[in-house]
């Protein structure tokens, strides 16, 4: 049984309790997101993600993110296709950044 | 004793109320108060929208910002170059200096179009062009008149942006301005955005999502604009392209320049942290925000701040009779959204209930989330209310704060 199978997740795959995320379920969960190996960049933007949820209770949104993590946001779509804030919440075990208003 | 100092930033929405309600709740001699903006045209907002149709005048939404303060707030025409949080003073543009014992930060949002690549290319105002300006608006206004047919769209780059539903308002009005010109049939007309939906509502997403698909407009999701080629090609980061004869863009929005240069004072985008029920600002006890300044988790539009308005006048009051701060503002907000052919709906809503259909703002009123020619009257009646209510600060009837919660059909919330 794989890790990812031990914690709970929400209907989309988002973590309900971060306390349980491991950087080894991190690697599970991107490898079933298409992402096979995680490079430093992408483990650069996965803790900042990670480290802002945890500290203010709110994930950044792109923008933010492309302003504050140093990654700009050319390469955070590089880097996670598609939606690069809801992945990398989703591989640090947060919970889906919430929309702006 | 010496008087108190109350320092606004901005003349427009935010700080007009802020002034004028704080004029009345200190006398002359108790508290001087301070009001700077760069210029002296309040623009009237929510009327650019009706200008590319040809239904409004951008001169004609202007007034002086001096002209709607109460004669004994102080106006300062020049712009801000820095707020010192610790020293409590700002520093003007034009070398004054105001100390102040609470300042109140409305300087709203600022345009930045060179923030997304191939946006001030070629095309700007040539076949590229956003209605948020007077200047871009009325630009906008002849390329509809000579549009004969093509393919138009209309996106928001990400958000926040002010009054989330202008766009989708414009895309509506375009159906029914290129309706009333005989060229719909041979346009095509696209909504991008980068939501997951048409609006950032459950309920009110999927009003609307019908009524662009009744009105045969495309709907375009998760469009995150990475470039414009002026040539007529959208592009967004997933490498996903939009051809277009026509674009009609909401550049990203972020806080005046003076809140990023400021210490302590802005987030990375350049709006301060703000506490979202008593409008203080985090980590400073006597700097308040409102408006689209703010970071606070609801829309940036003018009925929240006007209902902010009030909430933050009575809060500065408290903070500086030394009495504790209410938390009284809800995130109330309240928007006509025109759908064309004389027609608008009305979303009501706040920080913990989104908007649902029902009547506001009792069982037997407006109608909420249903087109009808009430609300659209609603709506032009709403610029006069605007000027002689609104900002002098006068009390308008049924509509304050408190979002109401009769007459809206709350189970159907998700």
């Amino acid at each position: 049984m794989s890790t990812i199978e031990r914690v709970e997740v929400d209907a989309e795959g988002f973590l309900i309790h971060p306390e349980q995320w491991t950087e080894d379920l991190g690697r599970e969960i991107a490898s079933e997101n298409g992402i096979e190996e995680l490079t430093e960049r992408h483990w650069l933007v996965v803790r900042f993600m990670r480290d802002r949820y945890l500290t203010t209770g709110t994930a950044p949104s792109i923008r933010a993110l492309g302003k504050e993590s140093g990654v700009p946001i050319k390469e955070l779509y590089e880097l996670f296709p598609k939606g690069p804030a809801k992945l990398a919440a989703k591989i640090g075990g947060i919970p889906k950044p919430k929309g702006c208003i | 004793m010496t008087k108190r100092q109350i320092v606004i930033l901005g003349g427009g929405t935010g700080g007009t109320i802020a002034a004028n309600r704080l004029r009345h709740l200190f006398d002359a001699d108790d508290a001087e108060i301070h009001l700077a903006d760069r210029d002296d045209r309040h623009v009237y907002q929510p009327g650019l929208l009706f200008v590319p149709f040809g239904l409004a005048e951008a001169e004609r939404l202007v007034r002086p910002r001096s002209q709607q303060l109460h004669r004994d707030v102080r106006f300062h025409q020049s712009a801000v170059e820095s707020v010192d949080l610790r020293g409590e003073c700002v520093e003007l543009a034009d070398g004054m200096l105001l100390p102040y014992d609470a300042l109140v930060i409305a300087s709203g949002a600022r345009l930045q179009p060179e923030e997304t690549e191939g946006l001030l290319g070629p095309g700007w105002n040539e076949r590229v062009f956003t209605f948020y300006t007077a200047e871009g608006a009325t630009a906008l206004h002849g390329a509809l008149e000579d549009f004969d047919g093509g393919r138009l769209v209309v996106n928001f780059v990400d958000m926040p942006i002010k009054c989330p539903v202008a766009p989708l308002e414009f895309a509506f009005l375009a159906d029914w301005y290129l309706r009333e010109r005989g060229v719909r049939a041979k346009s095509e007309l696209v909504f991008a955005t980068p939501l997951d939906a048409a609006f950032t509502k459950p309920v009110a997403s999927a009003h609307l999502a019908s009524l662009l698909a009744a009105k045969d407009i495309e709907l375009v999701t998760e469009f995150n604009t990475g470039e414009v080629d002026a040539g007529g090609v959208l592009t967004s980061y997933d490498g996903r392209a939009l051809d277009f004869d026509l674009l009609v863009t909401v550049p990203l929005h972020g806080g005046a320049d003076y809140v990023e240069r400021s210490e302590g004072l802005g987030d990375a985008l350049g709006f301060v942290p703000t506490d979202r029920t008593t409008l203080q600002a985090a980590g400073c006890g006597n700097v308040f925000a409102l408006g689209d300044a703010t970071d606070v988790p609801t829309s940036k539009a003018g009925s929240v701040t006007h209902f902010e308005g009030e909430v933050l006048a009575a809060n500065v009051a408290r903070f500086l009779d030394g009495r504790p701060l209410a938390a009284g503002y809800d995130g109330h907000a309240n928007c006509f959204v025109e759908t064309g052919f004389h027609k608008a709906l009305l979303i009501d809503f706040n920080y913990d209930t989104e908007p649902v259909p029902g009547h506001f703002p009792f069982p037997v009123g407006l109608p909420l989330l249903r087109e009808s020619r009430l609300n659209h009257l609603g709506k032009l009646m709403f610029e006069w209310v605007y000027w002689h209510a609104l900002l002098p600060g006068r009390p308008i009837p049924w509509i304050g704060p408190a979002m109401p919660a009769a007459g809206k059909a709350l189970e159907e919330a998700r």
